[in-house]
């Protein structure tokens, strides 16, 4: 202990010298310890009440981090903490923690496809009441379509933070040098036809990019809705698994083939991520995909085309419209020992004057879009959404299953099954789908095997059911 | 010229692939066994080098791409030359990196201490005073590492939950001294079976008791073991994510869920990710830097040679 403190010791005290790492390292294990001590009693001040806020870490779920100041400003009594984490990470976690009852977390993100699963199980608080009872915040102003969506029933279970569907955006200018003109109203054997003009392999350019990556909130969000207006479902009222019908084969086969021949190069592993960065450089004539693309491609920071491009509904073969349904919603568990706490956080999160805020502070091109009806009618947002907020409006509007699907189904959902079994179903459905993308299998293998699964998950339907 | 073959230029990948032609056709002293075995050193310095700068390409990258914005981070082609820049790691600080940090060290400082408190007992008990059926034990001790840990999350989690031990950072300590304490126990038993029965005795006859003996003449011989067996421990807690995903949320979350959170599905991410994973890193170069003194001082020791 008497010797040197930083320089390394030379041969001959080796024993004190390691001695003395061990009691350094004691030392510097019971000062851990205390330090501990005082992390752990660092929690809710004295009078609040702490919440904690599961989301998912997207762009926009950032920004209302960001924000929180603005929150605690409002509601001193209130502490917030947030955990934030990818899609597929959050969503494990949070369906663990509210399926167990794990009691974590008192207000979640999640989904129009959970929502309704959720509500019926018992796992979430109905929010009808503090939706409609807190002033100003106004449900009815939530496009109607969302609200459905995340409606148990006809009660509110959970509110949106911003909600999408799907439709195509396109390349304008490759469109008038083409000398070809995209209908208001596309069928897929338009879409077919325009891609095949369009593809320009040599100089960079596909026909048009589609989802082709393995997941079920990947390829099959597209390819739902293509097996929809194809007049193909999952599976019928009785639950039999209906993948192998001939509807179904049309549309995959429409699907697979317009993607080899005139789609993005490397397409079976091309996902969201993927199309966004090839349309917004420049690399794509259309594409078809969320509505919530938007807000890279008409972000001239990130995006080559974002004064080029012009959308158009999604297209259709049998039925009215085609596109999906999907929101980003705010709930709390039913395990919440702060309900009221955390329906102040979230009914501020989901508000009105949430998205003036994001639009004051932010820019209103950063605006959780495609919730409130309010939103559109922002002179900001009007101005900087011109081009696309009519067709996401629109296209929010038409997704259901009346105006989307030719046939009834017994589940909820556009673009997923509306079934907890759908999370392992589709995704090996989509490996399936994959691999008859990539050319290792034909469609008809990939729908052999895909209805094999289907059965699979049917037959505990029907043993329920009967 | 010919023989012009130092390592520096050898280890250079550039230059590397320049190498072969001049020794194939050495006219100077072609059969000379010297020479070759130069050569062959040479060679074998060059192989070195390359597979070295490969396995640290990544680690570079890495470290490169914390330095750059968002977008030159996300081009194709890479970029190679950008301005460099501090915005990511202001980021990663003016995120509240600090509790992760504080969490993680609490958890891996700890469990450590705990790992080697119970398992240097335990690896003595079982090589230098081995007990009845040793390798029962022993094998026991391992098999607790062979269920996926993925099988087990589902009970811990309800267990954890009814307890009210989610999201509390004790968990994890308990979590990884359980899960470190096996491979302690194998790694230090091993090293404890290359101390020499002689010196033991040695100590035994000049009067050591048990403990004196432990302290004294065991430790400083099993110091370099002890080294690489806490270094293991640091590592595997520090790294460790699947449990602390699972079992943590606002108060006890560690530094590998950090990173995962800086990512996002939606926009651009791999800057900032890469700037807290540089910070990620620092904590385990040190230690693992602590730890090589010990263990470079381990090889240089003999006691009955």
């Amino acid at each position: 202990m008497f010797r040197h403190k930083n320089e390394v010791a030379p041969e001959a005290p080796r024993r004190r010298g390691r001695r003395r790492t061990f009691f350094a390292g004691l030392i510097a294990a019971s000062l851990v310890l205390t330090g501990c001590a005082g992390a752990g009693a660092i929690g809710a001040g004295e009078g609040k009440t702490q919440i904690v806020v599961a989301i998912v870490s997207n762009p926009q779920m950032q920004d209302a981090i960001a924000l929180q100041d603005k929150f605690r400003a409002e509601h001193p009594n209130i502490d917030v903490q947030f955990v934030s984490l990818p899609e597929n990470e959050a969503r494990a976690k949070i369906t663990a923690s509210v399926a167990t009852g794990g009691g974590e977390f008192d207000v979640v993100m999640i989904s129009n496809y959970e929502t309704p699963m959720w509500a019926e199980n018992g796992w979430i608080t109905n929010l009808q009441e503090y939706a409609e009872t807190t002033e100003g915040y106004d449900p009815d102003d939530i496009l109607p379509n969302i609200r459905k969506s995340l409606s148990y029933e006809d009660d509110l279970y959970s509110v949106p933070f911003y909600g999408e569907s799907s439709f195509v955006a396109y390349r304008e200018d490759l469109f008038k040098k083409a000398g070809v003109t995209m209908p208001a109203d596309p069928t897929w054997d338009d879409i077919q036809g325009l891609a095949k003009k369009l593809h320009d392999p040599e100089n960079g350019v596909a026909g048009i990019c589609l989802r082709g990556l393995a997941g079920w909130g990947e390829n099959l969000a597209p390819l739902n809705t293509v097996i929809s207006t194809y007049g193909g479902r999952w599976f019928d009222m009785d639950w039999n698994a209906r993948l192998d019908s001939p509807q179904v084969e049309a549309a995959v086969t429409d699907y697979v083939n317009l993607v080899q021949n005139y789609g993005q190069p490397g397409a079976a592993t091309s996902g969201f991520g993927d199309c966004l960065t090839r349309y917004s450089q420049g690399n794509a004539a259309m594409w078809y995909d969320a509505t919530s693309m938007v807000s890279s491609v008409e972000d001239p920071a990130s995006s080559l085309v974002s004064d080029k491009t012009a959308y158009a509904a999604s297209p259709v073969n049998k039925t009215e419209a085609a596109g999906w349904l999907y929101s980003w919603s705010l709930a709390i568990p039913k395990t919440s020992e702060n309900k009221d706490a955390a329906w102040e956080f979230m009914s501020w999160m989901t508000s009105k004057d949430y998205i003036k805020l994001v639009g004051n502070e932010f820019g209103w091109a950063r605006v959780p879009p495609g919730s409130r009806q309010s939103t559109y009618e922002i002179p900001g947002y009007e101005k900087v959404s011109e081009a696309y907020a009519e067709p996401t409006l629109s296209a929010i509007a038409g997704a259901s299953q009346e105006t989307s699907m030719t046939k009834p189904v017994p589940y909820t959902g556009l673009q997923f099954v509306g079934i907890p079994e759908f999370q392992d179903l589709g995704t090996r459905v989509a490996q399936q789908i994959s691999a008859a993308i990539a050319g290792q299998k034909t469609v008809e293998e990939a729908l052999e095997q895909s209805q094999r699964y289907a059965e699979t998950v049917a037959e505990t339907y029907q043993a329920g059911e009967n | 010229m010919t023989t012009k073959l130092e390592t520096p230029a050898a280890g250079d990948p550039s230059r590397s692939g320049a190498l072969a032609p001049p020794t194939a056709t050495q006219p100077a002293r072609p059969h000379s066994p010297a020479s070759k075995r130069r050569m062959s050193s040479s060679l074998l310095t060059a192989l070195t080098w390359i597979v070295g700068l490969l396995f640290f390409a990544p680690v570079l990258w890495m470290v490169m791409t914390a330095f750059k914005q968002e977008s030159a981070a996300a081009s194709n082609p890479p970029s190679f030359f950008f301005e460099p820049t501090l915005d990511q790691f202001r980021a990663v600080l003016d995120s509240g990196a600090g509790v992760y940090f504080a969490n993680s060290m609490i958890a891996t400082g700890v469990s450590t201490v705990l790992v080697i408190a119970l398992g240097v007992p335990a690896a003595y008990a079982l090589s230098i005073r081995p007990v009845k059926k040793t390798k029962d034990v022993l094998f026991f001790f391992i098999s607790t590492k062979m269920l996926p840990v993925v099988a087990v999350i589902m009970p811990i989690y309800v267990i954890a939950g009814q307890i009210g031990a989610l999201d509390n950072i004790w968990t994890l300590v308990v979590l990884y001294t359980a899960m470190n304490l096996p491979i302690a126990v194998w790694m230090m038993r091993s090293f404890f079976q290359e101390v020499p029965a002689e010196v033991l005795e040695a100590a035994e006859m000049d009067g050591a008791g048990l403990l004196k003996t432990l302290r004294i003449v065991l430790m400083p011989m099993v110091a370099p073991g002890l080294a690489a067996t806490a270094l293991i421990c640091v590592i595997f807690a520090w790294n460790e994510f699947f449990f602390a995903l699972n079992l943590t949320a606002a108060t006890a979350p560690t530094v590998p869920v950090f990173l995962v959170s800086t990512m996002t599905s939606e926009g651009l991410f791999l800057a900032k990710l890469s700037a807290a994973s540089v910070l990620a890193s620092l904590p385990v170069v040190i230690a693992g830097w602590i730890a090589q003194k010990q263990l470079v001082r381990g090889l240089s020791m003999g006691a009955v040679k």
